[in-house]
C-alpha cells in the first residue's frame, strides 16, 4: 500500500480517515463477523502503485442513463415514510445477512453475496451531461480539456493485448452521446454502438450483420468494389490510402469473418435466455456475457430506457426495475457459473440519483427531481468482493452520512483492479499534459479507493 | 420533391446528349472480365489533364520555385476532378448530374474560373464556410461549451451573415472582439462565452488560437501576461430570461459580486443610489485613477490601457493591422488550409518560431494580397481556387519527401463527416434525423436540412459522430478527424442505414427504375455518384456484374438499347440486371476511394 505524497494531503486523509472511521461505529454490522475491517488509512484515489492486485480483464458498465432512484430501489429507508417511499414502502432482505434492499428487486435480493453497494456516492451535481461526465471521466469540466470516458481509456491500455475482431469498446445498443466519450483519443476509441435489438429474432448489429444480404452477395459486391476503385488503385501505395484499405479489411473480417457469430444470441440455450428476460435488457445482459467470452475489454449496456423520471415516476419505475433485477442478476449468475465473475467487473448507476423526497406538486404527480448528492452504485466481480455495503447516507438518504465515494475514488479502483496507473500520461494530439485521473491538488475532494472491497 | 421532378425531366433530354457527346471520349467498351483493372492511359484521362501546367502567377511562380528546385514536375487535374474538387472545398456539396454534365461539355476555355465565381455566390459557400468557422469559434449548445440551444443558433445566424455577405475580416473579428450585449440577441458576443473555461487566461488563449492560430501555451509567460490582461474586465450578468446573459465591459468586477445586477435578484444599489453596506467593502465606489495600466503585447508592443477604455478594444486595435504578424497571415494560412488540405505554416493553428511556413514567400503573398483586397475572404478564396497549385493532379508524381509540403499535389482527404453524409442523401434523395441529447426549443429543425448547414455542435447524428465531427471543444482544427476506423467502413459497407438509403432513396429508385437500362444508366449513375463518365473498363465490369446464366441456355435476346446498337456483353445483357445489381454498383461507387476522397 502507497502511503507517500497523497496521503500527505490534508484534505484525502481527513475524508479518508473520517470516512472510514465513521463507517466503523456505525455501519459495522455490514462487515462479514471474520473479516478485517480495512486497513487505515485507505489510500487516496489516483495514487500510483496502490499495491492491488489487477485481476479485472474486462468490464462492463450499466449504464443508468438519466439518474436512478436510489431511495426506491437499493438504499431504501423504510423508516422515512410516504413522502420519501412513495408507492415502494417495502424492502427485501437478501442472502447477506445485515442488507436490505428495495422491494423491486427480488432477483438480486438472492445475488447480494455476488455484488456490493456503494450508498454514499456523491458528486453534487445536478446537471445530466456534467453528471455523466463526471462519472465517466472523474474530471470535472472546466479542466480546459473534454477527457474521454473510462471505456476509452481502458480501449486504449487494452489496446496492447486485445487483437479480437469485435471493437475493444463496445455500447449495447444506442450510443450514449452525451459527450464526446472517445475525447482526444480519437475515432479509433469510439464506442462501437451496436444499433439493432438483441431481443428481436435476429441481433442486427449495424454494420456486422445486415438484413437481407447473403454472403455470397457480401462476397461478390467486395469484388466489384474492389474493381471500381479505379482512384483507389492508381494510388494504392498512398498513406491516406493504406490506412484506409486496413481499416476496410478489418471490416470485413467482422462481416464476413468468425466475428459476427459473437452477436448471434440463437447460439444460446433458450432456457437460458428466459432466465436472462426476454427483453431488450435482458438480452443486452447475454450479449454482454458473450462479448466478454471474446475477451472484449469494455462493453457499455446504456439501458434501453431513461431514468429521467420528473413525472411518471413510480409507473416507470415498476415498470422497468424488474427488468433491470432480472437481467442484472442473472448476468451476475451466469457469469459466475461460466467462471468469469472473478475477471468480470460489472458496475451499475446513473449519472446521479433521485431526490428522495417525492414531489407529489403538479406537474410532476409524484415525481423526483436530479439528486447528486447521494445516491448508490453497484459494483461486482473483477476484484471487488460481494456481500458488502460501503458508506451510509442519511436517514432520508439525501446526504453523505460517512465515508463518501467520489467519482475519482471508483474510477480509481475501477483502473487499479484494471492495472491502470492512474497517474499515466494519455496521449494527447498537441502533447499536451493529460493523465487518467486529475491529480489529486488542492480542491480535489477524494474520499480515498474502495480498499474495503478490493 | 418539385425540384427533384424538373431535374429528372432535365436529364432525362440530357442522357442522350450525354451519351453522345462521351461516346467521343470514351474507347470502345470491350469485353472485360470482372476485375478488370483500367491501364495507365485511362487512369490519366480520368484523373488528369493533358495541358502542361503553367505557373504563372505570383501566386503559382512562388510554388514553382519550390517545386522546380525539388525537381517535381507535377500534373494538372482533369476537369471532372477539378468541378467535384471546387464544388466540395467551396460549398461542401457534390454537383448534381445535370451540373457536372454541363460543365463537362462546355467548351469555354475560362470554365474553371467561371465555376469558382458561380459557387462563391452559392448559398452552399455560407453554409459549409459557416460550418468550418462554428468547429473554429465553437458553436454549441451543451457539454463542454454549454452556450445553450438558442444562443448557439444566434451565433451561427451572425457568422452566417457575414458568410454570406463576405463581411471583411477585420470587421468580422472585430466584432467578434469587441460586441457587448445579450447572447440571445448579440450573436457575436457568444465567442466570449463559447470557452471552457472563462477566466482572463481562458478568453485569450481562445483569442490567440482564433485569430492569431497561436496554441497559447506556446507563448512565453511574459507574451501571455500582456493578453491576459486585456481580458481581466469581461463581465458576465445573467437576466430575468431563462439562460439569458449579458458579456459587457465591466471594469469594476460588478458582475462578480454576488447577487450581481439582475431583474428578480437583490439590486447593487439601493432605492437612494447607496452602495449597500454588504457590498460596499467590495466594490470601488469610483473609476480607479485615470492612470494608464500598460500590457506587453506578444510582439513586444506595450500596449497602454487607460482606465476609462476597454482593454478588448485596445488589443482589437493592436491585432487588426497590416503589420500584425499574426492576423492576416493566420487567416491567409487557415484558408489556404481549408482549401489546400495542408497549411503553409502546418498545423494551421500552430504559429511559432520553430513551426515555420514552409514557404515563407508564399505566405507573405496571401497575407498581402489578403490586406490589400481590405480583407476580402471571397477574394482569397478566389485567388487560390483559380491557381494552377490548387488545380494540380491529387496522383502523386514525386516521391520527395518534401513533395506534400510544397504543395507538388493536391492531397487526398476523407470528405467531412457532414459533407459525406449530404452527398449520400443528396444522391439518395433521402434526409437524414438531427437531434439535440436535451430537447429544447431551437433543437428541433426540418425533416430536408443538410449537415452542413446545422448551426450547433450539439445538434447530431451517430453518423457525424461515428465520421468523426468536430467536438467543438477547444477550437482546434484536429479537433475534426478524417481518419478512417474499421467501424466507418462497417457503416458505409454493411449498415442498414445506409443500405436503406441505396434500396429506398426515390432519386436512386427511379434511376433503378428508369426504362433505360442500359450503358445510359451506367452513366447517367456515374455522373451523380461520381461526377464524370465511367471509362471503357469500368463498364465493361459492371457488364459482366451478377450472376451467371444457366449453362447451355444463352439468352437470345442479346441486349439492343433504343438505338438499336448491340452492345457486346456477352454473358450478362442489360435486359438481366436487377434492380439489386443497379443497386450494387451505387454501393461500390459510393465506397469508392473517388467518392470518400477528395482528390
Amino acid at each position: 500500500m502507497n502511503l507517500s505524497l497523497p496521503l500527505t494531503r490534508r484534505d484525502a486523509l481527513r475524508i479518508g480517515l473520517f470516512g472510514t472511521a465513521g463507517m466503523l461505529f456505525v455501519n459495522s454490522r455490514v462487515w462479514g463477523a471474520n473479516e478485517a475491517p480495512p486497513e487505515l488509512p485507505v489510500p487516496a484515489a489516483g495514487a500510483s502503485g496502490s499495491g492491488i492486485e489487477p485481476k479485472t480483464k474486462s468490464i462492463i458498465q450499466i449504464f443508468l442513463w438519466g439518474g436512478m432512484s436510489h431511495i426506491d430501489t437499493w438504499d431504501p429507508k423504510p423508516d422515512a415514510g410516504r413522502d420519501f417511499m412513495g408507492e415502494f414502502p417495502g424492502t427485501l432482505p437478501t442472502n447477506v445477512a445485515g442488507i436490505q434492499i428495495g422491494e423491486l428487486f427480488p432477483n438480486l435480493a438472492r445475488q447480494a453475496d455476488k455484488y456490493s453497494l456503494i450508498r454514499s456516492m456523491t458528486h453534487r451535481n445536478n446537471g445530466h451531461e456534467t453528471a455523466a461526465y463526471m462519472m465517466q471521466t472523474a474530471h470535472v469540466p472546466g479542466e480546459g480539456l473534454a477527457y474521454p470516458s473510462v471505456g476509452a481509456v481502458v480501449s486504449l491500455f487494452k489496446s496492447g493485448d486485445y487483437k479480437g475482431l469485435i471493437p475493444p469498446y463496445v455500447v449495447l445498443t444506442q450510443p450514449q452521446g452525451r459527450f464526446c466519450e472517445e475525447g482526444f483519443l480519437g475515432a479509433i476509441h469510439k464506442p462501437f454502438a451496436t444499433g439493432g435489438d438483441p431481443n428481436q429474432q435476429r441481433f442486427e448489429v449495424e454494420g456486422v450483420i445486415s438484413r437481407g444480404i447473403s454472403d455470397e452477395r457480401q462476397v461478390s459486391r467486395k469484388q466489384l468494389l474492389a474493381s471500381l476503385d479505379t482512384l483507389g488503385q492508381a494510388m494504392a501505395a498512398s498513406p491516406q490510402i493504406t490506412v484506409s484499405e486496413e481499416a476496410k479489411k478489418e471490416a470485413y473480417e467482422l462481416i464476413l469473418g468468425p466475428g459476427r457469430d459473437v452477436f448471434d444470441l440463437s447460439k444460446e440455450k433458450s432456457g437460458l435466455r428466459d432466465r436472462y428476460g426476454r427483453h431488450t435488457f435482458g438480452q443486452d445482459c447475454l450479449a454482454a456475457r458473450r462479448l466478454v467470452e471474446a475477451r472484449v475489454p469494455y462493453v457499455v449496456i446504456n439501458y434501453p430506457g431513461g431514468w429521467d423520471t420528473h413525472s411518471n415516476h413510480f409507473p416507470t419505475m415498476r415498470r422497468q426495475c424488474p427488468q433491470l433485477d432480472q437481467g442484472l442478476a442473472m448476468l451476475l449468475q451466469d457469469l459466475h457459473d461460466h467462471g468469469l465473475l472473478e475477471t468480470t467487473m460489472v458496475w451499475c448507476c446513473g449519472e446521479f440519483g433521485r431526490a428522495p423526497k417525492v414531489d407529489w406538486q403538479p406537474p410532476w404527480n409524484g415525481g423526483r427531481n436530479h439528486w447528486g448528492a447521494v445516491f448508490t452504485a453497484l459494483v461486482a466481480g473483477g476484484g471487488f468482493k460481494g456481500g458488502h455495503v460501503v458508506g451510509e447516507s442519511d436517514k432520508h438518504a439525501e446526504e453523505v452520512k460517512n465515508r463518501p465515494v467520489y467519482p475519482i475514488d471508483l474510477l480509481g479502483s475501477i483502473y487499479a483492479l484494471s492495472g491502470i496507473d492512474p497517474n499515466s500520461k494519455l496521449p494527447h494530439p498537441m502533447g499536451l499534459d493529460a493523465t487518467v485521473l486529475p491529480p489529486l491538488t488542492e480542491g480535489v475532494k477524494s474520499g480515498g479507493l474502495l480498499t474495503e472491497i478490493m | 420533391m418539385a425540384l427533384r421532378g424538373r431535374l429528372n425531366s432535365f436529364l432525362r433530354v440530357l442522357i442522350p446528349a450525354f451519351a453522345q457527346a462521351l461516346g467521343l471520349v470514351l474507347p470502345l467498351a470491350r469485353s472485360s472480365p470482372l476485375g478488370a483493372t483500367p491501364g495507365e492511359g485511362t487512369i490519366h484521362a480520368i484523373y488528369e489533364s493533358r495541358e502542361t501546367p503553367r505557373f504563372e502567377s505570383k501566386l503559382d511562380s512562388l510554388v514553382a520555385a519550390r517545386l522546380n528546385a525539388l525537381g517535381i514536375r507535377p500534373r494538372l487535374c482533369s476537369d471532372a476532378v477539378f468541378l467535384r474538387r471546387v464544388y466540395l472545398d467551396l460549398t461542401g456539396t457534390v454537383p448534381t448530374a445535370a451540373e457536372a454534365g454541363a460543365f463537362l461539355q462546355n467548351p469555354n476555355p475560362n470554365k474553371r474560373q467561371a465555376l469558382v465565381d458561380r459557387l462563391l455566390d452559392r448559398p452552399g459557400f455560407a453554409d459549409y464556410w459557416s460550418m468550418r468557422w462554428g468547429d473554429v469559434l465553437r458553436i454549441k449548445a451543451e457539454f463542454p461549451i454549454n452556450l445553450w440551444p438558442n444562443a448557439a443558433q444566434a451565433y451561427h445566424r451572425w457568422v452566417h451573415d457575414a458568410v454570406s455577405t463576405n463581411k471583411p475580416y477585420d470587421q468580422f473579428v472585430r466584432a467578434l472582439l469587441c460586441s457587448s450585449g445579450s447572447n440571445f440577441q448579440v450573436g457575436e458576443v457568444n465567442f466570449y462565452r463559447a470557452v471552457q473555461n472563462r477566466t482572463p487566461d481562458g478568453i485569450a488563449a481562445a483569442v490567440a488560437l482564433a485569430f492569431m492560430g497561436v496554441r497559447f501555451e506556446t507563448f512565453s509567460s511574459g507574451q501571455r501576461a500582456g493578453m491576459i490582461r486585456c481580458f481581466s474586465q469581461i463581465g458576465y450578468k445573467p437576466t430575468g430570461e431563462w439562460k439569458e446573459e449579458h458579456v459587457f465591459w465591466d471594469p469594476l468586477g460588478a458582475s462578480k459580486l454576488p447577487d450581481a445586477i439582475a431583474p428578480g435578484r437583490a439590486s447593487l444599489l439601493t432605492p437612494s443610489g447607496q452602495v449597500p453596506a454588504r457590498e460596499a467593502n467590495t466594490l470601488p465606489k469610483t473609476l480607479p485613477s485615470n492612470a494608464p495600466g500598460k500590457a506587453l503585447m506578444p510582439d513586444g508592443t506595450e500596449l497602454l490601457l487607460p482606465a476609462n477604455r476597454d482593454p478588448r478594444e485596445l488589443f482589437a486595435d493592436w491585432l487588426i493591422r497590416p503589420e500584425n504578424p499574426w492576423f492576416a497571415r493566420s487567416f491567409a494560412n487557415r484558408v489556404w488550409y481549408w482549401l489546400l488540405g495542408r497549411g503553409i505554416v502546418q498545423e494551421p493553428d500552430d504559429f511559432r518560431p520553430d513551426n515555420p511556413p514552409s514557404n515563407p514567400a508564399l505566405l507573405d503573398y496571401l497575407a498581402g494580397e489578403f490586406v490589400a483586397s481590405h480583407y476580402d475572404v471571397k477574394h482569397l478564396c478566389r485567388l487560390i481556387t483559380t491557381s494552377t497549385t490548387y488545380q494540380l493532379s491529387s496522383l502523386s508524381h514525386s516521391r520527395s519527401p518534401e513533395a506534400e509540403a510544397n504543395f507538388a499535389a493536391y492531397p487526398l482527404r476523407r470528405l467531412d463527416a457532414e459533407v459525406l453524409i449530404d452527398a449520400i442523401n443528396k444522391i439518395a434523395g433521402t434526409t437524414d434525423l438531427y437531434t439535440s441529447a436535451i430537447p429544447e426549443p431551437f433543437t428541433y429543425i426540418p425533416e430536408d436540412q443538410s449537415a452542413i448547414s446545422l448551426a450547433d455542435g450539439s445538434i447530431t447524428s451517430p453518423f457525424l459522430a461515428l465520421f468523426g465531427r468536430s467536438a467543438r471543444a477547444t477550437g482546434m482544427e484536429n479537433e475534426r478527424i478524417n481518419t478512417p476506423v474499421p467501424a466507418q467502413w462497417l457503416h458505409m459497407l454493411n449498415s442498414t442505414h445506409i443500405q436503406r438509403k441505396l434500396e429506398q432513396g426515390p432519386a436512386l429508385r427511379q434511376l433503378y427504375n428508369s426504362s433505360k437500362k442500359g450503358r445510359d444508366l451506367v452513366e447517367l449513375i456515374y455522373l451523380t455518384i461520381l461526377s464524370r463518365s465511367p471509362s471503357a473498363e469500368e463498364v465493361a465490369t459492371f457488364e459482366a456484374y451478377g450472376p451467371k446464366p444457366p449453362q447451355g441456355r444463352p439468352n437470345p435476346a442479346a441486349d439492343a438499347d433504343k438505338s438499336g446498337k448491340q452492345i457486346q456483353t456477352p454473358n450478362r445483357p442489360y435486359s438481366a440486371k436487377t434492380n439489386r445489381e443497379w443497386l450494387d454498383l451505387s454501393w461500390a461507387l459510393i465506397n469508392s476511394s473517388e467518392f470518400l476522397y477528395r482528390h
